[in-house]
């Protein structure tokens, strides 16, 4: 049976987070009623004359440059024609002649391993409006909600450079991190704000020359990419096998079933007649602009996530778990530099933080927690002035009323007693108290000093330092 | 009645003089020109909507701010007709064509925003060709128009509505619009004064594009004074468009009589050559003449590129136009064909029954231009070709500050004339078509009377935003040149002169 390689190209389109549309000032927002968010410009009426969004402009410049692109002096929008209704000048304004970035790369950090991925060129685009089709028998008519149309897009065109599904999975998961830690996009998949499309082939193990490619659109999740380029592997595979060949062609994957659908061949491939838009000047990017743009990326997840493991010696989960958000990852480092350990920096975050977060559905940033903070629950655990139990109570409340920690541990009477005097009173009021265990203790079996050590916390309602208890326990049990 | 109508005769500034002293009043004016249009527009035919009430109402609120002293806007009382490819707000706007039937735009374009701005009062929207695709406003899917020195001849085109309304005295200035000599060459055949202005110095924001590259709006009047005037007003920065430069706007009407003593002026060898009328030959050079006579130098120039600059035109302006009009498709205005099976069928149909058989033509064509496979040879080169135009007048520039040339290469021709004849009627822009593709500012002015009674008009051109020297070298030729009659037939016997 011969072996085949895989060979799949992604493209990203994610909508940019701007307050306003690509094109004119309207809102750019996710979920408003119909047509509510439309003015003459992005409705496409005649004479209205679109003008660039600087801020998504600079969103765009940014992942470029993020995903290592060349950024040309001059860039252009230009117009791609079709007819549809969901597209008000049944034009879309797009880039193809000078893409704002080209031949840039990206790396994935697999499991032990590096792959760097090609990025053919990154553009931007204004997004399509939305057809509804009615559901009510017998309507003859469709309805268009023009909310969406205008909204800017951010598309990134892989090379056709990954080999497996695996691979596929991880430039998804990255590109999306990336957007995030940019802040150039939300990559709310569920509101659309991440979309992908595909392109599979196979080849022989070992061959050089690309087998055919098909190509799937309006993919809506990752894990949808991850199922239909599986399928596509599999489909192309039995084909090959059984010497049928493939089609070049668009196919369309349908969720319900999990297998993709010939939606259109080669020969019916749109011609998108593309040419300078006139209506946008061309805009010149000089040095200081790219410059600027540069200094102000911030690391990216996935070198931060390598540099969290090899800096501060986290282990390699640790680092994933925490740079998945950028305010968690900056988090992070500020606890360390303000002098607490990093591995207890990162139990706390994976911890009792996350689940709070997680908890209260909302992001790590609002929170309300600071570092200073969280430095000072440790060293006071660290120090023995309050145990862990007690800690986490303190931490929740330092949350909850913004009191610092020191504050909450005083109010509340939480500080540790840690006095030889007085856990000595109290050890011996439970040794009296249990005989059994005193017993079983004495006649060898030491374990029974963990229940008396409980005995004594209950008694001073969880204040006391268990391992100081423990010592005196043992010392009067043993005398 | 008698003296109403005498008003129409006088220049903008004229009028506006004698509204803002309060000596005649802005609601005689307007009600004496909605009288004339009423009657003498059935001959002519230029405009496709008035606009009587709301014109009546505006000149009421000029008369008020007059009795109150209130500061007089530029165009204060000043009845102007607006093209009916620039948007007026719920004012019907139809670019002649039947698939915009019924649409009221939401918004007025900026320079309808401007006239307001400054107190003109917008009479009606004046026919055009379709879409201003053509040369005669034959194209117009409503109605053709007649040139009011003829009515049996056309007016020009495509902004022949105004250019006819101006000359036919139903309005003091109108605007056009300019893709390959629209402005300027039916100025020219109603012997008014035309001008577009450089590319960029007037927002198209509002103006429903043909040609986007190419496209730009400006001033039709009878004097070059007035419109310099309107240049004044609708030139400057706005931010909805992004091709329009933000530069200072000069005072062009404070400017314009500063005369030519110095200036050079460049005639290209290309445009006196074949093709051209003898008599506008004539004419042409008898105005270049005055130039002279004025102190100014005139020298042979050449711009080899000129005889390219047509099929370039119609390559760049018929490929931007195919996607321009792809919008009308009969989904979310205009014509909408009834009983549409399918979405195919909505999109076919309203095309098919909306829009003339010019503007298909052109769509094709530049579809076609556009297509995988053609784009190289036709669009990228036709490119080529402009910038190889350009710097032609880069060069030319260098030494001399106007170039001066016939607008078009005859007087009026009758109505039908050209009309099965496309590539003949293309050539009527070979003059003009040049400054677009370069983007400069060119001018037209009335300089003589061919044998037969036509106008014919001289087009100077001038360095990019350079718009303060063209009409300072227009106004000179103009008060140098002393042809007459000046006014059409049809003006003349309204007011028995």
């Amino acid at each position: 049976m011969a072996k085949y390689e895989a060979v799949i190209g992604i493209e990203v389109h994610a909508e940019l987070w701007t307050k306003s549309k690509l094109f004119c000032g309207c809102n750019a927002e996710f979920g408003a009623s119909p047509n509510t968010h439309t003015c003459p410009v992005c409705l496409g009426m005649p004479g209205v004359l679109p003008v660039m969004n600087r801020e998504a402009f600079e969103h765009a410049l940014r992942a470029a440059l993020a995903f290592n692109c060349r950024i040309p002096r001059i860039t252009r929008c230009d117009r791609k024609n079709y007819y549809y209704p969901d597209l008000p000048k049944n034009y879309q304004i797009s880039q193809l002649y000078a893409n704002l970035g080209t031949d840039g790369y990206v790396d994935l950090f697999l499991d032990g391993s590096e792959k760097r991925v090609g990025i053919l060129n990154v553009h931007i685009e204004e997004d399509a409006g939305k057809l509804l089709h009615p559901e009510t028998p017998g309507a003859d008519f469709s309805l268009v909600d023009l909310n969406r149309a205008g909204v800017p897009l951010l598309e990134i065109v892989s090379a056709p450079d990954m080999r497996s599904v695996e691979e596929a999975d991880a430039f998804m998961r990255t590109a999306r991190d990336m957007l995030l830690y940019l802040e150039a996009s939300d990559c709310k998949m569920e509101e659309g704000s991440l979309r992908f499309e595909a392109s599979v082939s196979l080849r022989p193990e070992g061959a050089e020359k690309l087998g055919t490619r098909v190509e799937i659109k309006n993919l809506n999740s990752m894990k949808a990419v991850n199922r239909v380029v599986g399928y596509e592997i599999d489909r192309q595979e039995k084909r090959l096998e059984m010497g049928e060949g493939v089609l070049q062609e668009t196919r369309l994957w349908d969720e319900e079933s999990g297998a993709t659908s010939a939606m259109r061949s080669k020969e019916e491939a749109s011609d998108y007649r593309y040419f300078p838009e006139p209506d946008l000047v061309p805009i010149e990017l000089d040095e200081g602009w790219i410059e600027s743009a540069r200094e102000s990326l911030p690391e990216l997840p996935h070198y931060r996530r390598r540099r969290f493991v090899t800096e501060h010696g986290l282990p390699e989960y640790d680092a994933s778990v925490l740079t998945q958000e950028r305010a968690a990852a900056d988090f992070f480092e500020e606890a360390v530099s303000k002098g607490a350990a990093a591995k207890s920096v990162s139990n706390w975050l994976m911890g009792d933080v996350l689940r709070l977060v997680n908890e209260k559905k909302i992001a790590f940033s609002e929170l309300g927690l600071s570092a200073d903070n969280l430095v000072e629950v440790i060293k006071l655990v660290d120090s023995g002035e309050i145990n862990r139990s007690a800690a986490k109570d303190v931490l929740e409340e330092v949350i909850d009323s913004g009191k610092s920690p020191g504050e909450v541990v005083r109010d509340r009477g939480l500080a540790q007693i840690s006095g030889e005097e007085e856990l000595e009173a109290v050890a011996r009021k439970v040794i009296e108290g249990n005989p059994k265990p005193v017993e079983d203790f004495r006649k060898g079996k030491k374990g029974a000093v963990g229940f008396l050590v409980g005995q004594v916390m209950k008694e001073t309602r969880g204040r006391a330092n268990p391992k100081v208890v423990s010592e005196i326990l043992t010392r009067l049990l043993s005398s | 009645m008698g003296s109403e109508l005498s008003y129409l005769k006088l220049s903008a500034l004229e009028i506006r003089e004698l509204i803002v002293s309060g000596r005649v009043s802005a609601v005689d004016v307007v009600r004496g020109l909605l009288d004339w249009v009423e009657k003498g527009d059935r001959e002519v035919c230029c405009f496709v909507t008035v606009d009587a009430e709301g014109a009546m109402a505006h000149a009421e609120a000029i008369d008020r701010k007059v009795s109150a002293g209130e500061r007089m806007g530029l165009l204060a009382g000043i009845p102007v007709a607006v093209k009916d490819n620039i948007c007026t707000e719920s004012l019907l706007t139809s670019c002649s064509s039947h698939i915009l039937e019924g649409f009221e735009p939401p918004y007025d374009a900026h320079v309808v925003t401007r006239l307001q701005d400054e107190d003109a009062v917008v009479v009606g929207k004046t026919n055009m060709d379709e879409f201003a695709m053509g040369s005669s406003t034959e194209n117009s899917g409503l109605f053709p128009t007649g040139n009011p020195w003829d009515t049996g001849r056309v007016p020009g085109g495509s902004s022949g509505g105004s250019a006819a309304a101006v000359a036919a005295e139903m309005a003091y200035l109108a605007l056009g619009s300019d893709t390959g000599g629209s402005i300027r060459q039916p100025a020219a055949l109603c012997g008014v004064v035309g001008f577009k202005p450089t590319y960029g110095r007037v927002s198209r924001y509002g103006l429903i594009a043909f040609a986007s590259s190419l496209d730009q709006i400006g001033p039709i009047g009878r004097t070059v004074s007035d419109v310099a005037l309107m240049t004044r007003v609708i030139s400057g920065h706005d931010p909805r468009d992004s091709t329009c430069v933000d530069r200072a706007v000069p005072d062009y009407p404070a400017l314009v009589d500063a005369g030519v003593e110095g200036r050079t002026f460049g005639m290209p060898v290309e445009c006196f050559g074949e093709g051209l009328e003898p008599e506008t030959e004539e004419a042409v050079r008898a105005a270049v003449g005055k130039l002279k006579g004025l102190g100014g130098n005139v020298v042979e120039i050449s711009l080899p590129h000129t005889e390219y600059a047509v099929a370039a035109y119609y390559l760049i302006a018929t490929a931007e136009a195919s996607s321009n009009l792809a919008r009308y498709d009969g989904v979310h205005y205009g014509y909408r064909p009834e009983k549409a099976e399918d979405i195919i069928e909505l999109f076919s149909r309203a095309r098919e029954e909306g829009f003339g058989s010019e503007v298909k033509r052109r769509v094709m064509l530049g579809t076609y231009a556009l297509s995988a496979g053609y784009y190289d040879a036709y669009y990228l080169k036709a490119s080529k070709v402009r910038s190889l135009i350009k710097s032609d007048f880069d060069k030319a520039f260098g030494e001399v500050d106007f170039i001066v040339c016939p607008t078009s290469p005859s007087p009026a021709f009758k109505l039908g004339e050209k009309v099965d004849d496309p590539l003949k009627l293309y050539l009527c822009d070979i003059y003009t078509i040049p400054a677009n593709l370069a983007g400069l500012p060119g001018i037209s002015i009335p300089c003589g009377l061919s044998t037969e009674g036509l106008p014919i008009g001289v087009q100077l051109m001038g360095r990019p935003f350079d718009e303060e020297g063209v009409l300072q070298a227009a106004r000179a030729v103009e008060g140098a040149l002393d042809f007459e009659p000046r006014r059409p037939p049809l003006a003349r016997r309204r007011t028995g002169s």
